[in-house]
């Protein structure tokens, strides 16, 4: 299983070789693997979808979707269905070009970090050496798929929220930022595979993660709540906050338009909750370095196993905090990021190079 | 075969969007078309193998320069009519501009192809670091050889930064703003009082 997984790219690309010409194989090869990744990741954006709902109702008392399908199971893929069948609506004040360009560049963007996310060991669609930067570029471009929405509708209300997102989304990756350079200097690499193999074994040599290490533990906090920021989750979905903004920069848009957005956001926080598995809870690695106490012995469970369940941990976390925690004021998310975090993060970085540099971490 | 359809496809867009952005009626459009055009100066530059200098420029330019230039785009009034009426006043000058950036080109490719300049250690040896990624090589020559260009640039950026708050900070008067400490410190007892008035009896504050 676990060979099989392992630098499946390169595999497939010398296995392809015998028949055709490198360059062929090498695009085939990718192109398959782009396809491994999205089909499924939009299958997961449908289910997390449902089970966003699922446990926003458990935790509000209600029973949640339940109609469509066993336990409601299919509800998500008869919204979209639903969605498919509507009329695009294109507001005549619109500049029509942009308006259509805007989903389309949320949802290409939510997909295309996933290039460098690795699954297990060597199972990684592009190995390349400034992973963690691409992740920063692609989700930098996150915003353009917001403010063009809210500019090209020419609508009071979206432009007011594209402002916001824009200016919330910039805070954030500041702290963001320094907050991975902490990670960064600890593992001495940009690529995502080494960052996680660097985890091994990372606390006395039983733990598999830096989250584990009380001096990154706070960073990894920080991590979370940046991470619901950026992708504009409850407590801090100001951009979309109804009371005020009716449905922020998505209120002019209809049907499939709409659908992209929807499917980008929750491909965002997937994203986000992949990260927080990659960057401090070890990845594909188990949580622990031993051998679960041979219990079962010839029991192993394979990486991809491991890291999708700290992705499906991690996002029943962002739908707690959604179901329970109030909507943060606007003044106050702007104070958390810039004198909070900020500050806080800068401070780590200082912290931890000093550290690594005291105990000979780079000789 | 691939990296010469990458190439052509990189460059062209990049000419194309970047003609695009002087000749686009919308500033906002003209916008867009820059952020188009750094986005394949990034793709160029990951073809030549400068892959964290493409990173780079797409989170500063394409994620933080070009973001600040569309809000302040997006929220400008801008009078068509007047930018217009300038035009055959400036023509001249940006003739001569036009006239220096192509004295610079032809120089620049001249001088290309006279052969590269030797540029590395004092006795003329270039000093690439075999084997290194992108990010080590550039940080070893940064923080050893240019340490203090690269102090003095940041020393730069920070009075630059400093200056822009200090000239733009004002001090209002009357503003409420929110202490969180305090009201996080604050206990029931000072925020509340119990009082059993008698009926009829109104309660004074």
């Amino acid at each position: 299983m676990t060979a099989f997984f392992q630098d499946f790219h390169i595999l497939w690309i010398s296995w392809l070789h015998v028949t055709m010409s490198y360059e062929a194989a090498w695009t085939l090869a990718t192109i398959v693997g782009i396809l491994l990744i999205a089909l499924p990741l939009m299958l997961g954006v449908a289910m997390i979808i449902y089970a966003d709902r699922k446990i926003w109702a458990a935790m509000a008392l209600r029973r949640g979707p339940n109609v469509v399908g066993p336990f409601g199971l299919l509800q998500s893929f008869a919204d979209g269905l639903k969605v498919m069948l509507q009329e695009t609506i294109i507001p005549s004040a619109a500049n029509k070009g942009l308006f259509l360009i805007a989903p389309i560049i949320t949802f290409t963007v939510a997909l295309m970090a996933w290039a460098v996310i690795p699954f297990n060991s060597g199972a990684i669609l592009a190995n390349i050496n400034v992973g963690l930067l691409y992740v920063l570029a692609i989700s930098s471009l996150g915003v353009y798929g917001t403010i063009i929405a809210g500019w090209s509708s020419n609508s009071k209300y979206p432009f007011f929220s594209a402002m916001r997102a824009s200016a919330q989304m910039i805070s954030y990756e500041v702290s963001i930022g320094f907050i991975l350079i902490c990670v960064v200097l600890w593992s001495g690499s940009f690529n995502m595979n080494e960052i996680v193999k660097a985890q091994q074994g990372h606390v006395l040599g039983l733990f598999n993660g830096f989250v584990f290490n009380p001096l990154l533990f706070p960073m990894w906090v920080m991590f979370l709540i940046s991470g619901m920021a950026e992708t504009q989750r409850a407590p801090f979905d100001l951009t979309e906050a109804e009371s005020e903004l009716v449905a922020g920069y998505q209120t002019e848009y209809s049907s499939m338009a709409f659908a992209l957005y929807w499917l980008g956001e929750y491909a965002n926080v997937l994203l986000m909750c992949a990260l927080n598995a990659t960057l401090f809870w070890g990845g594909w690695l188990p949580l622990m370095d031993i051998p679960f106490l041979g219990l079962f012995p010839g029991v192993v469970i394979p990486g991809v196993i491991w890291f999708l369940g700290k992705i499906l941990f991690f996002f029943f976390i962002f739908s707690w905090v959604k179901a329970t925690v109030p909507r943060y004021r606007y003044d106050q998310l702007m104070r958390l990021g810039w004198k909070v975090f900020l500050p806080v993060s800068l401070l780590w970085v200082f912290l931890v190079s000093g550290y690594l540099m005291l105990t000979g971490h780079f000789s | 075969m691939i990296q010469a359809f990458a190439f052509y496809l990189f460059a062209t867009l990049m000419i194309v969007s970047g003609a695009v952005t002087i000749l686009a009626r919308n500033p906002v459009h003209s916008v867009l078309w820059l952020i188009l055009a750094f986005f394949n100066a990034a793709g160029l530059m990951i073809l030549v193998g400068a892959e964290f200098i493409a990173m780079l420029l797409v989170i500063v330019y394409v994620g933080a320069v070009a973001v600040l230039f569309l809000f302040v785009v997006m929220m400008l009034d801008i009078d068509f009519a007047e930018l217009r009426a300038g035009f055959v006043k400036n023509f001249p000058l940006g003739m001569i501009l036009a006239l220096v950036l192509l004295c610079e080109l032809v120089l620049g490719i001249g001088a290309y192809r006279a052969g590269a300049m030797q540029l590395g250690t004092a006795d003329g040896t270039a000093a690439p670091l075999a084997g290194a990624s992108n990010i080590e090589s550039i940080g070893a020559l940064l923080y050893t050889r240019y340490l203090f260009l690269f102090e003095a640039a940041g020393i730069l950026l920070l009075v630059a930064l400093i200056g822009a708050i200090v000239l733009t900070h004002r001090q209002r008067g009357g503003v409420r703003g929110q202490n969180v400490a305090k009201q996080v410190a604050r206990r029931p007892e000072e925020a509340t009082i119990n009082v059993k008035p008698e009926v009829g009896k109104g309660v004074s504050l």
